[in-house]
């Protein structure tokens, strides 16, 4: 549809685009992002025929663009500028109406029916036929926007240029534009470029981006492929993580901030832990990275308290979800701020460890019973309804962890547990085979991320390594303090 | 800001504004006509006119010293300066719309004085051109006012890409200090031609007979219909040129053909009447603030209204000190001054957060 090869041009006094060479395919959505003063804007004038080609050629359906006379080219491609100029009150209808100018003839150039009609239609697809008789200055940002976005439809074009559309748009209007751009890209095979500041809406929306440094094309090529932490990095000159979007199957861009406080590497320590029969607590000064499983807080957050609570075997209750919360606040926690797990076992046999590795550090806690023991190898169709944890395991790091070396870390210690309750010996009772642990166990890797980075935590690293033997000496502690109880 | 509720009120009827100003003109003109040293009724003013246009109307009944004061000195009078007015105020609504300036005027952006200083080289040097004959001045003051508007477009732009309206209105006062210099500057050079130069810089409609619309009227009508028939254009112009480009406006070619119409009819009407400022200011706010800045409908009404105010502004300056007269420029100025003072304050206002663009 749209061929940019080679181009370069700019200002008359100053050049801006460098040799830019890109595609753009019939029914695209396609974004431009690239940082301030990256040519972004230039580009899209060049391809309006603001700004005139110096070297090179643009051709919209293998025609020139220089081609093309003004109506004729009006009525293949429409813009939606950033600002536009209000000095006098049109109403809206009167502004919308000037989107059919190129396709008026004769000396007069009076609107025909079919003009009325698609003006009407436009206004209504964009929300604003309720107030065409409004003068637009009386309008708010986002509903200004869309008139003007109205007045470009009316052009009925094959080609739509947007300047950053969302600017001045709250996060509702912004989706919703998007959102509807997007259909039409699909349904009426609209082809849209559009400029982009928001990096991560251009990631959700775009089938391909251009990413421009300094009038210059860095890469052009499909939204997560340009996304690369690396890249971004590099090219915008800040400090990003990229991280994937928990629906869509996109990248998106987090800002790191550069000021955290002091550093510290002990925020973990086993002063902290707090032990009594009811309960057993960690608060930390500064959350913790989180992976865990459990009552609240479970899965991947940041958390600043831990609570492991005792409750009573028989425990039993619907939502046990929010009773645990509603326990939570009436002991003076943040549900938000907490990881809190459920156990049955006397809190009095908890194990736990300080284990120190070079410039990382790590606390392991583990309440541990065997009643409900079981041998995941079997797969035995078990109808337990949720009974509270049998074996809690906390591993909390002082250290930075990379995603990988969360799960890894989850893995050594489960690994770990398993290994414990086999040398003891314990049975899975339906089916009399050894046990790998219960059915209930919860646990949870935190990492203050700050000091020393931990890329793996696997068996054979330094981490795994901790990890591993913490949590096997904790699990056998823990269930001889069990089976001493029990047996007395 | 306008008020929408203004606005409501008389859009639901766009036949009502042609009929009230059409009615306003021919109650202005007669008026105009009627009011002097000897009061004239309509009736006879009436009888007057259709005698002199249809032949098979008797004249007999007419007092000949009312036909020589209708015919031959007041109606003329009247007649021009509700041209010149349409004129002003007709190419004042374009340069405010091509320009998204609602302060532009001819007198504002520097073109009146242009076209006074080709008129002025044209008594001082005594030109006449064998071709032209009478319309030698003329032709030279819209020569004058169409190189002034670009002299004063190309110093704004080069001062501020923007364009600014503040940047436009200073450039046109700078150049109309200047281009003033240049006329007194002829003066104090000129002998004999000097009343006739004093006479006709203080902006009058005077003693001017119907030679004078003789030669308006060409360039009023030619100018006037290339305005009406760029309404579209200056309605898309007015979102900006980039935008009126998006839309598919040629913007160089209609923008040069507004700016040579705007010089046509400010051209002319110096040329028979000297500089008169401000019509083409107050006018067009006016017509905009009652029927909206749509230019198709804004471009005819304001050229109505602008023959009706001046004709009303030349009889109270026949009136106000009669048996003397002030300068028909003293009216406008003493009334446009203001607007142009309120016009720039709610600007300012409004603009009040926003960039100023």
């Amino acid at each position: 549809m749209i061929e940019v090869k080679n181009v370069s041009g700019g200002y008359h006094n100053a050049e801006i685009l460098k040799d830019i060479s890109f595609q753009v395919e019939k029914g695209e959505l396609f974004g431009v992002i690239g940082p301030n003063g990256s040519g972004k804007t230039t580009l899209l004038k060049t391809v309006s025929r603001i700004l005139d080609v110096k070297q090179g050629e643009i051709t919209i359906k293998e025609r020139p663009i220089s081609d093309y006379t003004a109506k004729e080219f009006a009525q293949l491609v429409a813009v939606l500028p950033q600002n536009t100029a209000q000095t006098f009150s049109y109403t809206v209808k009167e502004t919308v109406s000037l989107g059919r100018y190129a396709h008026q003839r004769g000396l007069f150039q009076t609107m025909s029916e079919k003009d009325e009609a698609m003006i009407q239609g436009v206004m209504k697809q964009t929300g604003v036929e309720g107030y065409q008789d409004v003068p637009i200055d009386s309008l708010s940002g986002g509903e200004r926007q869309r008139v003007f976005l109205a007045q470009a439809l009316a052009q009925d074009p094959e080609v739509l240029l947007l300047d950053e559309p969302t600017n001045h748009l709250d996060i509702a209007y912004q989706k919703e534009l998007l959102d509807v751009l997007k259909i039409w890209t699909k349904e009426k095979d609209l082809t849209v470029i559009s400029i982009f500041h928001d990096l991560n809406l251009a990631g959700l929306y775009c089938d391909r981006l251009l990413l421009l440094q300094d009038g210059k094309k860095e890469i052009c090529d499909q939204a997560n492929e340009v996304l690369k932490r690396e890249r971004i990095q590099t090219v915008y000159g800040a400090e990003i993580e990229a991280h994937p979007h928990p629906k869509v199957a996109k990248t998106q861009m987090m800002l790191v901030p550069r000021f955290f406080g002091r550093q510290r590497n002990n925020i973990i320590t086993k002063d902290l832990l707090k032990i009594t029969e009811e309960k057993i607590t960690l608060q930390t000064e500064a959350p913790l990275r989180t992976m865990s499983s459990g009552v609240t807080g479970a899965g991947v957050g940041w958390h600043n308290t831990f609570v492991n609570r005792h409750v009573d075997r028989n425990y039993h209750c619907t939502d046990h979800k929010n009773e645990m919360k509603n326990y939570l606040i009436d002991h003076g926690f943040h549900p938000n701020d907490t990881v809190g797990m459920m156990t049955a076992v006397r809190l009095s046999d908890v194990a736990h460890q300080f284990r120190e590795g070079e410039g990382f550090s790590a606390l392991i806690v583990v309440t541990a019973a065997t009643g409900n023991a079981v041998d995941a190898s079997m797969g035995q169709e078990r109808t337990i309804p949720y009974k509270p944890g049998t074996i809690n395991i906390w591993v909390l790091i002082n250290g930075q962890l990379s995603e990988e070396a969360f799960i890894q870390s989850m893995m050594t210690a489960t690994e770990a547990k398993t290994a414990a309750v086999k040398e003891l010996g314990i049975l899975d009772i339906e089916t009399n085979t050894q046990a790998t642990g219960t059915s209930t166990d919860s646990i949870l890797i935190g990492a203050s991320q700050q000091g020393k980075m931990l890329t793996y935590g696997g068996t054979a690293t330094p981490l795994g390594q901790l990890v591993g033997k913490g949590v096997y000496q904790c699990m056998k502690k823990a269930l001889e303090n069990y089976f001493n109880w029990r047996n007395n | 800001m306008q008020k929408p509720s203004i606005r409501m009120f008389s859009k639901s009827n766009k036949v009502f504004p042609y009929i009230f100003l059409a009615v306003l003109a021919i109650f202005t003109v007669l008026l105009g006509t009627s009011i002097g040293t000897v009061y004239v009724p309509f009736s006879t003013i009436i009888h007057i006119i259709t005698a002199n246009i249809i032949p098979s109307v008797p004249a007999d009944a007419i007092d000949s010293m009312y036909e020589n004061i209708v015919w031959n000195i007041r109606l003329p009078r009247v007649l021009l300066s509700g041209l010149v007015g349409a004129s002003l105020a007709i190419s004042g609504a374009a340069f405010q719309g091509l320009l998204r300036n609602p302060l532009a005027d001819p007198y504002t952006l520097g073109v009146s004085s242009g076209a006074s200083v080709g008129a002025v080289i044209t008594i001082f040097f005594g030109l006449t051109l064998p071709l032209l004959g009478p319309f030698t001045l003329p032709v030279f003051s819209i020569l004058a006012s169409f190189i002034t508007i670009f002299i004063v477009l190309y110093f704004a732009q080069r001062i501020d890409r923007a364009m600014r309206v503040e940047t436009i209105i200073l450039t046109g006062v700078i150049f109309s200090s200047f281009l003033g210099a240049l006329i007194s500057l002829m003066i104090a050079l000129t002998g004999d031609e000097l009343r006739q130069i004093i006479g006709w810089l203080l902006g009058s409609v005077s003693m001017r007979g119907w030679d004078h619309i003789k030669i308006i009227i060409p360039f009023f009508l030619v100018g006037s219909i290339l305005l009406t028939l760029h309404a579209k254009e200056l309605n898309a112009m007015s979102f900006g040129e980039e935008q009126a480009k998006h839309l598919g406006v040629n913007v160089e070619r209609k923008k040069m053909s507004i700016l040579i119409a705007g010089s046509i009819l400010t051209g002319a009407a110096v040329a028979v009447s000297g500089t008169i400022g401000f019509v083409g200011l107050v006018i067009p706010h006016f017509v905009r603030i009652l029927w909206g800045p749509n230019h198709v409908h804004l471009l005819p009404l304001s050229a109505i209204a602008g023959g009706s105010f001046l004709i009303l502004a030349d009889l109270v300056s026949r009136m106000i000190i009669a048996p003397s007269e002030l300068p028909i420029g003293v009216i406008t100025a003493l009334i446009g001054a203001p607007v142009f003072a309120v016009i720039l304050i709610q600007r300012r206002k409004k603009l009040g957060g926003e960039k100023g663009s």
